[in-house]
């Protein structure tokens, strides 16, 4: 009985919440797809508490032309069919003007037809493949750098790392797939040798074959690309089998600091290249905002391994925001329209979308800022090269 | 050389785990005829148990483990109880569709609880290796295979030498005559089925810490744990932990030498192979429970 009531109130309580649109005062939605749950959770879970802090601190200042916002948030289940379904149901019964998502590369990828079908644009926070950008598809606005942006960032550091022969150890995903390409043609242009390239699944948890195979190859140097519950796993049974590499991780999603508390003194030595230095918040380029971003982190008690990817929430949140402002209104065409005048600074450096892929439908591609860092002593740590 | 033996010591370490995997749900196929597609959610359980004990109790690695026993049983008692026994009779597929009810069920209920971020399960091993010239083991991996190892034999103690075990077999038999002769039926599948999944949720704790506790690392699971049951024969004990040992150095002997981007193709391609020549498992000729 007392389920009963409660169900019945439940469902008014829904049936109230639907408020008809094109109300004045109704909040602009905005949906965002991340994987809340699944192989890669933390990470699409940190995206989501960086877009709260976007979405509050927006509302907080009057929302976007006198309108609050209100994020609609869909869980792809690290799967990528998932996120095309994500996607379908944020347009056709959420009617969101504008999405954020959708973390790995697969998902965004499987999403992005759809967007393309309904005419919605979608600001990519995460993705790493460059195909993302080159398969022509306007609807794409990409804040994450491809692959080759991040191996171009990362080749004035290549002699002083001291990387002579390279082997690949790379999720078997777009982003992993296309993370070797760049990075290991950015390494033979700089005469370094490439050894092994190995693939895991993205829920695999045993790298025992892939690491007895790099053993093997007598390399000095292992370029790993997977989210960090991956990362985990590789420095853990690397150490099992007494792997000594210097470790390279990229893709910005190895959040040192869990690495440091989950993998413990395997995670010693370790270089990553991440998109945001939470540890020294000054050296970013807008150090006042990547300051509060991290205060206002650290205030809501989430954890602070999480901030290498919730800056990316905020950023992506913030772009689309700016792109709504620019536009006057929140219908999908004239935000597509105004996301190629967005200019400003989030909390990763300036965002500013340059033309990507094959004329006349190209995509939108920002050029985020990279940095390097390293765990060293138990701490995340600037090399000594980064130093200025 | 060295390489090939890395790979094989790798490849009977996950072998034997996926045994134990696969032993739970081979006992519980074989004895009530039930497709438990919930079975890599008691493993997800055994590792959140696992996680209480030591991270948040810090209680000793041991007490985990039986903690982690305890709750697969418990909860697995309280499904059959509840969900199988009043659909005893039903047709495989109504059971099936009830399992995967309990899979969903399961799977939400532990990202309800424990949110979606994978928690790393502390253990009191050391970390570095143990080394044997090229060779090189971790202490905990080692303890988890000579812990699975004494649970398989355990069970199989279990089911050949109790009084339990014979009226197990007896029921697995036929289940009328052994009605007739004073078995207690519906007590046997609730016992079995709370058998089956403590052996689950123990691979979880065991495996926990190896690895990192998440609320989807059932599934991987349950897929391992089905192989092995159709590489060794439904319902065969002995052809289940042979079956996860030759799935383990498979899928490892394919990284290594194959490609490891189809290392989990190498484990489903055998299976294609076992189910076109030999339907009924590659041991169907050895010892059935039974």
């Amino acid at each position: 009985m007392l389920t009963r009531v409660l169900s019945t109130a439940l469902i008014a309580l829904v049936m109230l919440a639907v408020v008809p649109a094109g109300d004045a005062q109704a909040p602009i939605k905005i949906g965002v797809i991340e994987p809340l749950s699944g192989p890669v959770a933390a990470s699409g879970n940190y995206v989501r508490m960086g877009a709260e802090i976007a979405r509050d601190w927006i509302n907080a200042k009057g929302g976007v032309n006198g309108r609050k916002i209100e994020l609609v948030i869909e869980d792809n289940k690290s799967d990528p069919k998932e996120a095309a379904s994500a996607a379908e149901k944020l347009i056709v019964r959420d009617k969101v003007p504008a999405i954020m998502g959708a973390w790995g590369s697969s998902m965004t990828l499987a999403a992005m037809p759809k967007l393309e079908e309904y005419g919605v644009p979608m600001v990519v926070e995460t993705s790493s493949a460059a195909s993302v950008t080159k398969r022509g598809n306007p609807w794409v606005f990409r804040i994450s750098p491809p692959s080759e942006m991040e191996a171009l960032g990362l080749e004035q550091y290549i002699d002083k790392l001291g990387v002579k022969k390279a082997d690949f150890l790379a999720v078997n995903t777009d982003w992993g797939r296309g993370s070797i390409q760049a990075f290991g043609d950015m390494l033979k242009k700089k005469g370094v040798q490439v050894g092994a390239a190995e693939f895991m699944e993205q829920a695999a948890t045993d790298m025992n074959a892939q690491i007895t195979k790099i053993k093997a190859t007598g390399a000095d140097t292992l370029f790993l690309t997977t989210a960090v519950e991956q990362i985990t796993l590789v420095l853990k049974q690397g150490q099992e089998q007494r792997l000594t590499r210097k470790v390279i991780t990229t893709g910005g999603s190895s959040s040192p600091t869990q690495l440091i508390k989950q993998a413990g003194a395997a995670a010693e030595g370790s270089y990553h290249i991440v998109f945001f230095m939470p540890w020294f918040p000054e050296a970013m380029p807008d150090g006042k905002l990547a300051k509060a971003f991290v205060d206002e982190w650290t205030k809501r008690g989430n954890p602070f391994e999480g901030l290498t990817e919730g800056f990316r929430g905020h950023d992506g949140i913030a772009t689309i925001a700016e792109a709504i402002k620019i536009a006057g209104k929140d219908e999908p065409k004239a935000i597509q329209d105004a996301l190629w005048k967005v200019s400003f600074t989030g909390v990763n450096g300036p965002i500013k979308f340059e033309k990507d892929g094959p004329a006349g439908k190209e995509s939108g591609q920002s050029k985020p800022s990279i940095f390097v860092v390293q765990v060293r002593d138990g701490k995340v740590a600037l090399p000594d090269f980064m130093k200025k | 050389m060295d390489q090939l033996l890395q790979h094989l010591v790798n490849g009977l370490v996950l072998g034997g785990t996926y045994a134990l995997l696969g032993i739970g749900l081979t006992l519980i196929f074989g004895l009530m005829s039930v497709v438990n597609f919930a079975h890599g959610e008691f493993y997800t359980l055994g590792a959140y148990a696992a996680f209480a004990t030591l991270a948040l109790a810090g209680l000793p690695f041991f007490v985990a483990l039986l903690a982690a026993i305890a709750a697969g049983a418990a909860l697995g008692a309280l499904t059959e109880r509840a969900l199988l026994r009043p659909l005893r009779g039903h047709s495989i597929d109504t059971i099936m569709l009830v399992m995967i009810g309990v899979w969903i069920v399961m799977q939400n209920a532990e990202l309800l609880a424990w949110g979606g971020v994978a928690r790393s399960i502390p253990h009191p091993f050391p970390t570095a290796p143990l080394s044997l010239g090229p060779l090189n083991i971790a202490p905990l991996r080692l303890f988890v295979v000579v812990t699975a190892a004494v649970l398989i034999v355990l069970a199989w103690l279990a089911i050949q030498k109790t009084r339990l075990g014979t009226a197990m077999r007896a029921t697995f038999q036929d289940r009328e005559t052994a009605a007739l002769m004073g078995v207690p039926i519906a007590r046997i599948h609730t016992i079995t089925f709370a058998f089956g999944s403590a052996l689950a949720a123990a691979a979880g704790a065991l495996l926990g810490p190896v690895f990192l506790a998440y609320p989807s690392m059932g599934d991987l699971a349950s897929l391992k744990a089905f192989s092995v049951v159709i590489l060794g024969g439904l319902g065969n004990f002995a052809g289940a932990t042979l079956g996860g040992l030759l799935l383990g150095v498979a899928e490892e002997l394919g990284a290594g030498y194959i490609s490891s981007g189809y290392r989990d193709a190498v484990g489903f391609v055998a299976i294609i192979l076992v189910l076109l020549f030999r339907p009924a498992g590659l041991f169907a000729r050895a010892e059935r429970i039974g």
